[in-house]
């Protein structure tokens, strides 16, 4: 690992200052993506600010007709809270499967959808469900946040501060998981909201991406049966010694039918 | 350098330490703690792992100043100070839940977040295997080491179904 500075903010507004006061600075919220990084010598950070005691950024809360989750909190504490599982057990399931119990315990919701993995989970809750991501500075819907592999909306310091997560009428997640680091190979997270159905694919791309093909068949009829049949282009779809992207292409259409079939 | 005062297995600890020392270097080298493992050091085989404030966390993938004005609890800190085993460790002698030893630390450490985690919940062996997703066992074929888990629970008072 490289040096580096390190400072521990103890509030939204100080982790953005020391950010901007840092040459080339990143945060620190569980560190379970960037700390692996930074032992391998894949990232060479001036500062690391530490978010992780913000209680600014911790908190569940659902009302009627959302779940708003802050961006500290960790996969452990959302999988294990009774009231997500009531309202959205599918972010309830998806979080219960990111990786091991260690790492759910210190990984985080905002780590994990600012670092935009393309085999992360959250994206595809976040992107399925139409959430929207609060900011330090601003509020960014789903579907304009995650913009490229490891790239988002995120301007240099702005910091996550919660997500919120409309609550569907019905939702399901189904992972194909590496059965190594449990990443999805590919990942599907399919919802009715109020504004109509939402298929959302991680693990397959670059980057999370909806499915307007599938939304349109299932808006007509929400089965399976529905979704036989319907081309998933294996052209743009990443390849590497876990799937091919024709292996990935025919995973979307089954993770998809399954996550279909389970609420159906 | 920083300075970082950490509650381990019950004594205040502080020292100086390089911003980029992991927790787990900061336990062997300077606490020579060293019955907490590096494994593979790279978040996947759990021989490092120790609690933070209760919860399994591992040692290898979380920096020292991360742990500052926090409790950890290393394999140290799991027996009686007379040298009585906990009824965890005693179980994994018991059934033979270990061949080498070298995972075992991480293995008894989760286990113990495991019957902490689960306390309201029956143990079967189903929730043991996922719970022990996060350590790996190059020896025993983890038969021996999910009986030693369910076993230890039992001791410890959990409702066990396995």
């Amino acid at each position: 690992m490289y040096s580096f500075k390190y400072a521990r903010a103890s509030s939204v507004s100080e982790a953005e200052k020391a950010f901007s006061g840092g040459e080339d600075a990143v945060y620190l919220a569980g560190g379970q993506t960037l700390i692996p990084a930074l032992k391998q010598r894949l990232a060479q950070p001036s500062d690391l600010v530490d978010i992780g005691g913000l209680t600014e950024l911790q908190g569940i809360s659902v009302s009627g007709d959302s779940v708003v989750i802050g961006a500290g909190v960790c996969h452990t504490d959302v999988a294990s809270s009774a009231e997500v599982q009531k309202a959205i057990p599918a972010l309830s399931y998806l979080a219960q499967h990111i990786g091991d119990p260690q790492v759910r315990n210190r990984g985080t919701l905002g780590g994990s959808i600012a670092n935009n993995d393309p085999a992360a989970d959250y994206p595809a809750a976040l992107v399925g469900l139409g959430a929207t991501v609060h900011t330090s500075k601003r509020e960014i819907p789903a579907d304009d946040f995650f913009t490229d592999m490891f790239e988002t909306a995120l301007e240099p310091s702005e910091l996550i501060v919660k997500v919120s997560f409309p609550v569907p009428k019905r939702a399901a997640y189904s992972k194909f998981a590496n059965p190594a680091s449990r990443y999805a190979v590919v990942g599907v997270f399919v919802a009715e909201t109020s504004s109509g159905i939402r298929v959302a694919v991680t693990g397959a791309g670059p980057c999370v991406y909806r499915h307007a093909d599938m939304e349109a068949a299932l808006s007509k009829s929400f089965s399976d049966d529905a979704l036989k049949g319907i081309a998933v282009p294996a052209a743009d779809l990443n390849e590497d010694l876990h799937a091919t992207a024709e292996y990935r292409a025919h995973l979307v259409g089954v993770m998809a039918q399954r996550a279909v079939a389970s609420i159906a | 350098m920083v300075k970082i005062s950490v509650n381990v297995n019950g004594s205040s600890q502080s020292a100086e330490v390089e911003e980029r020392t992991l927790l787990v270097e900061f336990l062997r080298e300077k606490l020579r703690l060293t019955g907490t493992h590096v494994g593979c050091d790279t978040s996947q085989c759990g021989a490092c792992t120790v609690q933070m404030n209760g919860k399994s966390v591992k040692a290898c993938t979380t920096l020292a100043v991360q742990a500052d004005g926090q409790s950890v609890t290393t394999i140290e800190g799991v027996a009686k100070s007379d040298g009585t085993l906990h009824p965890m460790q005693a179980a994994f002698r018991e059934h033979h839940g270990l061949q080498c030893g070298f995972c075992t630390p991480g293995m008894v450490m989760s286990a113990l977040a495991l019957v902490e985690r689960n306390k309201d919940k029956t143990i079967t062996e189903s929730l043991i295997r996922s719970e022990l997703e996060g350590n790996l066992c190059r020896c025993t074929g983890y038969q021996a080491i999910v009986k030693s888990v369910a076993a230890g629970a039992a001791a410890m008072g959990a409702k066990v179904q396995a």
